[in-house]
């Protein structure tokens, strides 16, 4: 006989063998070897968490009380892989795009990200839960009891509640201590998932283990228990219609809408792909659990006493034929199917609570604003883990209010009901842009309110909660509104009926209230990305790894700001973090740092919405906490950044009409300049040619060959003299142009200007001491170019009958400067500004024999030597004030 | 009596070559160096023929030529223009105002001749 300390020993080492499977898991995920947990395989084994010990003990004993109709609860989620998992497929999209984390969090997102909405779910789910983990403490509890009784001592019920006690703070330890070491919910719990999935595996080989024990064993061979089925009462059962259509529907429904199933089904899941290996063998596990299930109701009707417990068949049937061994592995099933169960409802219920309950209530009373993130995480965390605490309390206090008695499956019908109240806003929320937040709140409130009153306060049980009288008679003696009768309709199974009435208002309440009410800019914009998910993000793919981030990031980036560049800012980065190589870690830090590093070449718009391309999903950020606590601030925030980036774009399109506009005048300037240059060269040209042909040709007098050889001469110079001031423009405005420092006065440099400026009879007046006082340390051959320039220009241009120049020295603005005026009659004030551009020549007049570009080389030869140059009105005649360069021109004296 | 051309022209050697071919050949040259004034002087005294250079002081020859074209009593008037624009837009503009000939400096002298017997007609 299997002794009860030898049972509770079993199970510790069960405990700790998952508990040893699960922290591997974590290490090698931590290492990055963790492809084959990623598998399609291990997903469709964890979705096993369906199956939880309602399914292992409470099969058996549903089949041997209401005969096939145990069979509902897996048609509905086999229709649902099968023939619907599109919309799986949708809602796993849609999780990995927004990031969500349950199906709260889905709901709240999808509504505008609403605080009230993620409640409301909340509660619903924890509420409709609770049975749900009592069943699974009842269920472990039972186990025990049956052990301890096999061995002789049947136990008292304060035994059962203390052990349900033990169970359900070993449950909340082993949780807390690996549901919570990852703070982002999509960080996914690699280690649990193994654990659950290997659970899975146990609960299977058990049931088929006692499966193939009753048959082979007991019953001696598949022929004679046909004939044991065919005689038992389990085949004289007629099914009702109404329960059948009715069960599969909720049992469908509750695939999706389960928190737990949501967690593995979405939040859990790595790869879209491994819906569609799921969609089959997930069916056939399902099938492999539910084979046996007849056989050994039927087995354990025969054999065990009258009395027995049909919910605990798979247990005393071996246990009878003193098969410790197969008592002990049908234990474990039982065991894994619960504590697989609870683990990850917990985990889910938990990061509902802390995500929707109270990290936003500590974040509204802290209204300083100064958070760090570490803060936060630490908050988080430990909000998780009081919330798995408070979701198994509640659990153990309903095991200890329903008094253990109810059917295991009928606490697993109310369950199921009560959290698909969620499916009105669920389907409707993904595939009706239409649906409102207070379509979405209204319709769950009624439904989750007719589920209480209709079925989940009467499993309390008659007299607990409520009285005999209400049930019979309805509150206050009305009678539509009795619990099992609401409207008058008492003719229905009491769940059937509340699965209509709940459903049906709420979907009705849900559809009104959303025709009635106008979405929040917000709303809508998340029901168009719900909705169109499939045209709104990129194709089917594996989570993106960091480093794969990284690595788009690069590519974008090279494109962006060249390769070299590129490479080298990814190059610190990476060095920054302690890497070696190109591809530092996708940090927010990072992130940040290099959309304002791209931002520098396309704008902030572009570079924001480029980057976010990428790392979308990625970086891990505050920002989602908050954005749960404050809703308005978010809207606000999204309108600001909607204003921000047209803002952004008006401007980036103001500066291409800008540039283009610059590049057409740009274009027409070269245009113009080409022009000019022909012009300029083909004049002295014209000259050549014609005269050189009349050489050529003879018939000429020695005089007439003289002057035009004469001409040819100065025209060829004047074409020489052009070419040179074109390169040493071009050298000039390229900045190549080399300096020749020097020293000398500023008097000596006038001298040799005049002289070589060749102006003759031009009356040059100035005041020589006042110059010798000015000494210059300056590139003085390019100086003096400046004032040649200046000088044969009033020799050209200035038209008084007796030109004369005045120079002057002064100081302006504690820089010397030299002015040159002339007594001419000036330039008229339209065209000062002009002068100084290419080929300005005003008069273009042959006479001048210059091309206009003197007062362009004179103005960049100024701007090389730091000085300027600038026309004076006003002064009588033409006037040029030349401005020496600043430091060079110290006072000598 | 000789044929007269008028030259309008601002470039000295330019003009003086042109003067020494024509007169060489028997014609009448004046000469005109402004701009502005090239229509009134047209209007005062019509040459057989005009010799147009485009850039000149005052006023642009395209200018000039758009006057003469529109002008009743000069309507008439071959005009050969000059330029040392060589672009081929220059050549279009020209045309398009209703130029007789247009020509590129640098010319052959014996071209010029040439076409200035040709638009004097017989």
């Amino acid at each position: 006989m299997v002794s009860f300390n030898l049972l509770v020993a079993v199970a510790l080492a069960y405990v700790a063998f998952l508990f040893l499977i699960a922290f591997a898991a974590e290490r090698r995920a931590e290492q990055g070897r963790d492809a084959w947990m990623r598998s399609s395989t291990i997903y469709t084994l964890s979705l096993s968490i369906y199956c939880t010990a309602w399914t292992f003990y409470g099969a058996v004993g549903y089949a041997a009380r209401s005969g096939l109709e145990y069979l509902t609860i897996y048609l509905g989620p086999t229709l649902v892989m099968v023939g619907w998992w599109w919309v799986l497929r949708k809602l796993v999209r849609i999780g990995r795009t927004h990031r969500i984390t349950s199906i709260a969090d889905l709901i709240s997102s999808r509504f505008g990200k609403s605080t009230a909405l993620g409640v409301i779910v909340t509660l619903l789910a924890v509420v409709g839960t609770t049975p749900y983990i009592a069943l699974q403490l009842q269920s472990v509890t039972f186990s025990f009891s049956v052990f301890a009784e096999a061995a002789g001592r049947e136990w008292q019920g304060t035994e059962l509640t203390v052990a349900g006690l033990w169970v359900a703070a070993g449950l909340a330890i082993f949780t807390i201590l690996f549901g919570t070491r990852n703070l982002d919910a999509n960080e996914r719990h690699h280690g649990i998932v193994i654990a659950i999935a290997v659970e899975a595996v146990v609960k299977l080989c058990a049931l088929l283990a006692v499966g193939i024990f009753v048959v082979w064993g007991l019953a001696g061979g598949v022929r004679e228990t046909l004939a044991l089925i065919d005689a038992s009462p389990i085949a004289a059962w007629k099914p009702s219609g109404s329960r059948w259509v009715a069960l599969t529907f909720v049992s469908a429904a509750a695939i999706i809408c389960l928190p737990r199933m949501f967690q593995v089904l979405v939040v859990e899941n790595s790869d879209e792909r491994h819906l569609g290996t799921a969609s089959w063998a997930f069916p056939l596990y399902l099938f492999a659990m539910s084979l046996f299930v007849v056989p050994i109701a039927v087995v354990g009707l025969d054999r065990l006493p009258a009395g027995a417990n049909p919910d605990l068949f798979v247990l005393t049937l071996p246990l009878a034929e003193r098969r410790e061994g197969l008592a002990m592995l049908s234990f474990l099933g039982g065991l894994s199917s619960a504590t697989s169960m609870v683990i990850v409802a917990t985990i889910a219920l938990a990061t509902m609570v802390s995500n929707h309950i109270v990290v936003p209530a500590w974040l509204s009373a802290r209204s300083d604003g100064a958070m760090v993130s570490g803060d936060v995480r630490r908050v988080v965390v430990m909000a998780r883990r009081l919330s798995i605490l408070g979701v198994l309390a509640l659990g153990y206090l309903y095991f200890r209010l329903s008094g253990g008695g109810a059917a295991l499956a009928a606490i697993g019908l109310i369950s199921f009901t009560g959290l698909v109240q969620v499916l009105p806003a669920l389907i409707g929320g993904i595939f009706w842009r239409g649906a409102t937040r207070w379509g979405a709140a209204a319709g769950l409130l009624t439904g989750f309110a007719v589920w209480a009153w209709t079925l989940f306060l009467p499993s309390f049980g008659e007299g607990n909660l409520m009285s005999a009288t209400l049930m019979a008679q309805g509150p206050f003696g009305i009678g539509w509104l009795r619990p099992y009768g609401l409207l008058g309709l008492t003719t229905l199974d009491p769940v059937v009926h509340a699965i209509l009435w709940s459903l049906l208002l709420n979907g009705a309440v849900f559809f009104l209230a959303s025709i009635l009410t106008f979405p929040t800019p917000l709303e809508r914009l998340q029901g168009a990305q719900f909705v169109n998910v499939f045209e709104h993000s990129p194709g089917p793919r594996a989570w993106s790894t960091r480093s794969a981030g990284a690595e788009d990031l690069l590519v974008m980036s090279q494109r962006i700001i060249g390769a070299s560049e590129a490479q080298a800012l990814f190059q610190r980065a990476a060095r920054r973090q302690g890497k070696e190589g190109y591809l530092p870690d996708v940090t927010p830090a990072f992130v940040e740092a290099l959309e304002r590093e791209l931002s520098g070449s396309v704008g902030a718009a572009t570079a924001h919405a480029m980057i976010g391309q990428i790392t979308e999903g990625a970086s891990v950020s505050v920002e989602d906490l908050i954005a749960v606590a404050d809703e308005a601030a978010q809207i606000m925030e999204y309108s600001a950044r909607l204003e921000e980036k047209s803002r952004e774009q008006e401007r980036t399109a103001r500066a291409l009409r800008e540039a283009n506009a610059k590049l057409t005048a740009l274009s027409i300037q070269k245009d113009a300049f080409l022009s000019q240059i022909s012009h300029e060269l083909r004049t002295p040209m014209t000259s050549i040619r014609s005269f050189s042909e009349l050489l050529r040709d003879g018939g000429i007098g020695p005089e007439g060959q003289a002057r035009y050889a004469g001409i040819i001469h100065d025209e060829a110079l004047r074409l020489t003299r052009l070419l040179d001031d074109l390169l040493d423009l071009a050298v000039l405005e390229n900045g190549q142009v080399t300096l020749n420092r020097q020293e000398g006065r500023l008097s000596d440099l006038l001298d040799r200007a005049i002289a070589a400026a060749g102006a003759e009879g031009l009356a040059v007046r100035r005041n020589r001491a006042r110059e010798a006082a000015v000494a210059l340390e300056t590139d003085l051959d390019r100086l003096a170019q400046v004032f040649i320039n200046l000088i044969a220009n009033v020799g050209k241009y200035c038209a008084a009958p007796r030109p004369e120049l005045r120079i002057e020295v002064l100081e302006v603005g504690g820089r010397t400067a030299v002015d040159f005026i002339d007594n001419g009659s000036g330039i008229a004030p339209e065209d000062t500004e002009l002068i100084f551009e290419k080929f300005s020549r005003l008069t273009d007049q042959g006479t001048a024999g210059g091309a206009g570009l003197g007062l362009a080389i004179c103005r960049e030869i100024m701007a090389r030597l730091g000085g300027a140059i600038g026309y004076q009105p006003g002064r009588g005649g033409a006037a040029f004030r030349v401005t020496l360069p600043a430091r060079e021109a110290l006072a000598a004296e | 009596m000789a044929k007269r051309v008028l030259l309008i022209e601002d470039e000295p050697n330019i003009i003086e070559a042109i003067c020494f071919i024509l007169s060489r050949d028997g014609w009448t040259v004046h000469t005109h160096a402004d701009g502005t004034t090239a229509l009134e002087r047209l209007a005062a005294y019509p040459p057989d023929v005009v010799i147009l250079d485009v850039m000149l002081p005052g006023r642009s020859g395209y200018d000039i030529l758009q006057d003469v074209r529109h002008s009743p009593q000069l309507r008439h008037l071959p005009v050969l223009m000059l330029t040392a624009r060589g672009q081929a837009k220059d050549r279009e503009l020209a045309e398009r105002l209703g130029v007789d000939h247009f020509m590129t400096k640098p010319f052959s002298n014996a071209e010029v001749l040439e076409r200035v017997r040709a638009l004097a007609g017989p």
